[in-house]
C-alpha cells in the first residue's frame, strides 16, 4: 500500500548539512504495522515527516519515491496532496501531541475539525461523529464537550488518537503515541492500538525507541541507525533472529523482566549526522568491524526471505 | 540513612483565599544502609521523586524523622554542610542540570571549592572521579563543555560531580530516563558499581521496574504517597504480592514477536489526584480484586513472607 524507495531528506543548518533520512526504503501493507525503531537522532522521525511531507523550511534536499496506492505522491503538488492525501488518506500522531491540544477548544471540536474543513461538513454531523470516534477510542461520547484541562493525560493521548482518525484513514504514523504516559496507562493506549488495528483494518508506522514496545504491535520492524536503515524483517526475524550487530546489541540492551540476562550496553554514541560517511556508519561501534568496512558502504543485503541487513558481514565485498 | 514515618505535604492555592493540601508522601518508613541500592519504584504523582528529594532535605517534611549516620538531620543542631557534603543528588536531565557555560572541569571542582579543599586535594580528587566514571583521559574531557558531550558522557560527568565530595548517600532520580536505551545499563552499572566500591548507599528513583530488577538489592513500590510493598527485589518480582505491583508488571513487556497476537493485561483508570486521595486502600478504585473491607479499611504495611505488603488479601498472590 504505502512503497517507500531511497527517501532522502537532509536539513540546512549552520554546522552543515544533517543527513537525517538517507537513503530508507520500505513497504508498508494493508493492515500491517511497522515498527521503526532507534535511538534519538537516528532519522525515525524525519523518516515520517518526509512521508507526510510536513517539511520545516531548512531542507536541503528532500527526494525518493513514496507511492501510496498506487501514486506517485512526489509528483502531487503541495494544494493536491494537503487536499487529497494528508489527514484523508495518511495521518499521524505526533510525539507529545497530546499536550498540543488547543486549550481554549472543546476537545471534540478539535477532532471534528478536519471533517468541517476537508469534507465541508457541518457542525452537528461532525460533532455525532466526534462521538463515534471517541465510543471507538474508549472514551465516553459526552466527552465532547469537555475541555483539555479537563482530561487526563492518557484521555488526552486517545483525543488525539480520534484525531488522527476521523477522515478514516488508511495508514496512520505513530510517532511516540506513549512516551509521555506511565507504564499503566501506555498499556492500556496499546491494547487500544491493537484493537483498533483488528478494527479498522488499518495500517500503522509506530515510531519508538523502545524494541519491547514495538514487540507489541508490530508485524515488521525496521531498525535505523544514523538516518539509514540498518535491518527490515518481520517482528520474528529482527527480534528473535537479529542480522545486524547493531540490532543484537539494541536488543541486549533491553533489561528483562521475566528473563534473566544482565542488559549491556553499546559502547560509544552514534556518529554526528553532519559527518560525511564512506563507509559503515556503527563500524565506530561495532565488534566485528574489519578495517575495510570503515570505506565501503554496505548495501541492505538479503540475509533470509524479506529480512534485510546493511553488514558486510553477510555479502562478499567486491 | 533511616526515614521514619516521613509525610510531606505541599499546599497549592485555589482561588484567592483557600488553599489544598498536595498530600505528596504520606507516611513513608524506609532504611537504607551503607552499600545498598533501594529501588523506588511507581508512576507519576506516586511521590517517589518527593521522597527523595525530601531524604536529601529538599524539601522539608511536615512530619516524620531522618537520621543520617546516627543524626536527627531536620533537628537544627546538624550540621548542614557536612550533611550537604555526605549525601548527593544524580539528575534525572544531564542536558539541563550542567550549566552549558561551565567546562567539565569546571562543573566538577565547582562543590570542591564550595567546601573548602585546596589545590592538591582538588585535583586528586577531580582526577580519581573521573577514573571513576570512565571519562578518560582526563585532559581530554576537562576542558570540554557539556554540549561537546553525549548524554551518557554527560550523566557521567553529573556522577563525578557527587563522587568528589565522597558522599555515603546518593539519590538517583531517574538517572537513564534521557539517556538512549543502548546506554542506559552503562550507566546504571557504573552507579551499581560506584556503590559497591566506595560503600555508599543509593536510592535509585525510577518508574522503570525492569531496571530496578538488575541495578538493586531491594524494591520498595509507591502508589499515591505510600509504599505498597517492599523487600527484596528478586523475591518481589518472583512473586509480587501487592495486585498493584502485579499490574505494573503485567504492564511492562519484554521483546517478544508473540506480543502483538495477544492485549496486556491492564487495570482500568487511572493514579488518584493526591489532593483527596480515595478512602480505604489508595488503590481500590483501579483493583480488580477489591471488596468493601478495601474500600473501607485502609491496609497497612505487615509482613508478609519476609517482605512488608500494605493489602489485605496479599496472602491469596503468594506462590507456592
Amino acid at each position: 500500500m504505502l512503497e517507500v524507495s531511497n527517501a532522502k531528506l537532509y536539513y540546512r543548518t549552520r554546522r552543515g548539512t544533517v543527513k537525517a533520512v538517507d537513503d530508507v526504503s520500505f513497504n508498508v501493507g494493508k493492515g500491517e504495522t511497522l515498527g521503526l525503531v532507534g535511538e534519538s537522532g537516528c532519522g525515525k522521525s524525519s523518516t515520517a515527516i518526509a512521508i507526510m511531507r510536513l517539511l520545516p523550511r531548512n531542507v536541503e534536499r528532500y527526494e525518493g519515491t513514496v507511492v501510496f496506492d498506487g501514486t506517485n505522491l512526489m509528483e502531487l503538488s503541495e494544494t493536491e496532496f494537503r487536499t487529497q492525501i494528508r489527514w484523508q488518506k495518511m495521518s499521524m500522531v505526533f510525539q507529545g501531541a497530546m499536550n498540543s491540544l488547543n486549550p481554549v477548544l472543546k476537545v471534540g471540536f478539535q477532532v471534528a475539525e478536519p471533517l468541517i474543513l476537508h469534507q465541508g461538513a457541518n457542525k452537528r454531523n461532525s460533532l455525532e461523529r466526534a462521538k463515534e470516534l471517541f465510543k471507538l477510542v474508549g472514551l465516553p461520547p459526552d466527552f465532547v464537550d469537555r475541555y483539555p484541562h479537563e482530561l487526563s493525560g492518557g484521555m488526552k493521548q486517545r483525543v488525539v488518537i480520534a484525531m488522527a482518525l476521523v477522515l478514516s484513514p488508511n495508514l496512520v504514523i505513530l510517532d511516540e503515541p506513549t512516551s509521555a504516559l506511565d507504564v499503566s496507562i501506555q498499556a492500556q493506549i496499546m491494547n487500544l492500538l491493537k484493537r483498533l488495528r483488528n478494527e479498522l483494518d488499518i495500517s500503522f508506522i509506530f515510531i519508538t525507541h523502545d524494541v519491547a514496545l514495538a514487540s507489541d504491535l508490530c508485524d515488521k520492524i525496521g531498525v535505523m541507525y544514523a538516518g539509514q536503515l540498518v535491518e527490515l524483517g518481520s517482528s520474528e526475524d529482527v527480534l528473535l533472529n537479529p542480522a545486524h550487530p547493531y540490532t543484537q546489541k539494541l536488543i541486549a540492551s533491553v533489561p528483562l523482566l521475566r528473563g534473566e540476562r544482565m542488559p549491556s550496553y553499546i559502547p560509544g554514541a552514534p556518529p554526528d549526522l553532519v559527518e560525511s560517511f564512506e563507509g559503515c556508519r556503527f563500524y565506530p561501534r561495532c565488534p566485528y568491524g574489519k578495517e575495510e568496512y570503515e570505506r565501503k558502504e554496505p548495501p541492505l543485503i538479503e540475509v533470509g526471505k524479506g529480512h534485510f541487513a546493511r553488514c558486510w558481514l553477510y555479502g562478499d565485498q567486491d | 540513612m533511616d526515614l521514619n514515618d516521613i509525610r510531606t505535604y505541599f499546599r497549592v492555592s485555589k482561588g484567592i483565599f483557600q488553599s489544598l493540601t498536595v498530600k505528596a508522601v504520606d507516611g513513608v518508613s524506609l532504611a537504607i544502609n551503607d552499600g545498598e541500592t533501594v529501588a523506588i519504584v511507581g508512576e507519576s504523582g506516586s511521590g517517589k521523586t518527593t521522597l527523595g528529594r525530601t531524604a536529601l532535605r529538599l524539601e522539608d517534611p511536615v512530619s516524620g524523622e531522618i537520621v543520617f549516620e546516627g543524626k536527627n538531620v531536620l533537628s537544627v543542631k546538624v550540621d548542614t554542610k557536612w550533611f550537604r557534603r555526605k549525601t548527593q543528588m544524580i539528575f534525572q536531565d544531564p542536558f539541563t542540570s550542567l550549566n552549558p557555560n561551565m567546562t567539565v572541569k569546571q562543573i566538577i571542582e565547582e562543590p570542591l571549592i564550595i567546601h573548602d579543599f585546596d589545590q592538591n586535594e582538588r585535583e586528586r580528587r577531580i582526577s580519581k572521579a573521573l577514573a571513576d566514571v570512565r571519562l578518560l583521559p582526563p585532559e581530554e574531557f576537562l576542558p570540554k563543555f557539556p554540549h561537546m558531550l553525549s548524554g551518557g558522557q554527560r550523566q557521567r560527568v553529573g556522577i563525578a560531580r557527587c563522587l568528589v565530595l565522597e558522599p555515603k548517600f546518593m539519590v538517583a532520580d531517574e538517572p537513564v530516563s534521557m539517556i538512549d536505551a543502548s546506554s542506559r545499563a552503562e550507566i546504571l552499572s557504573l552507579i551499581r558499581e560506584i556503590q559497591k566500591k566506595y560503600d555508599v548507599g543509593v536510592m535509585y528513583i525510577t518508574h522503570d521496574i525492569a531496571t530496578a530488577k538488575y541495578f538493586s538489592d531491594r524494591i520498595a513500590v509507591m502508589y499515591a504517597g505510600k509504599i505498597v510493598e517492599h523487600g527484596d527485589t528478586i523475591a518481589v518480582l518472583k512473586n509480587p504480592l501487592h495486585p498493584y505491583t502485579i499490574a505494573l508488571m503485567d504492564a511492562v513487556p519484554d521483546p517478544d514477536p508473540q506480543n502483538r497476537f495477544r492485549f496486556r493485561k491492564v487495570v482500568p483508570g487511572e493514579p488518584p489526584s493526591p489532593i483527596t486521595p480515595p478512602t480505604g486502600c489508595r488503590f481500590h478504585p483501579r483493583c480488580p480484586y477489591a471488596t468493601e473491607l478495601c474500600k473501607e479499611d485502609e491496609p497497612l504495611l505487615r509482613e508478609i513472607e519476609s517482605r512488608l505488603v500494605a493489602c489485605h488479601f496479599a496472602e491469596r498472590f503468594a506462590k507456592q
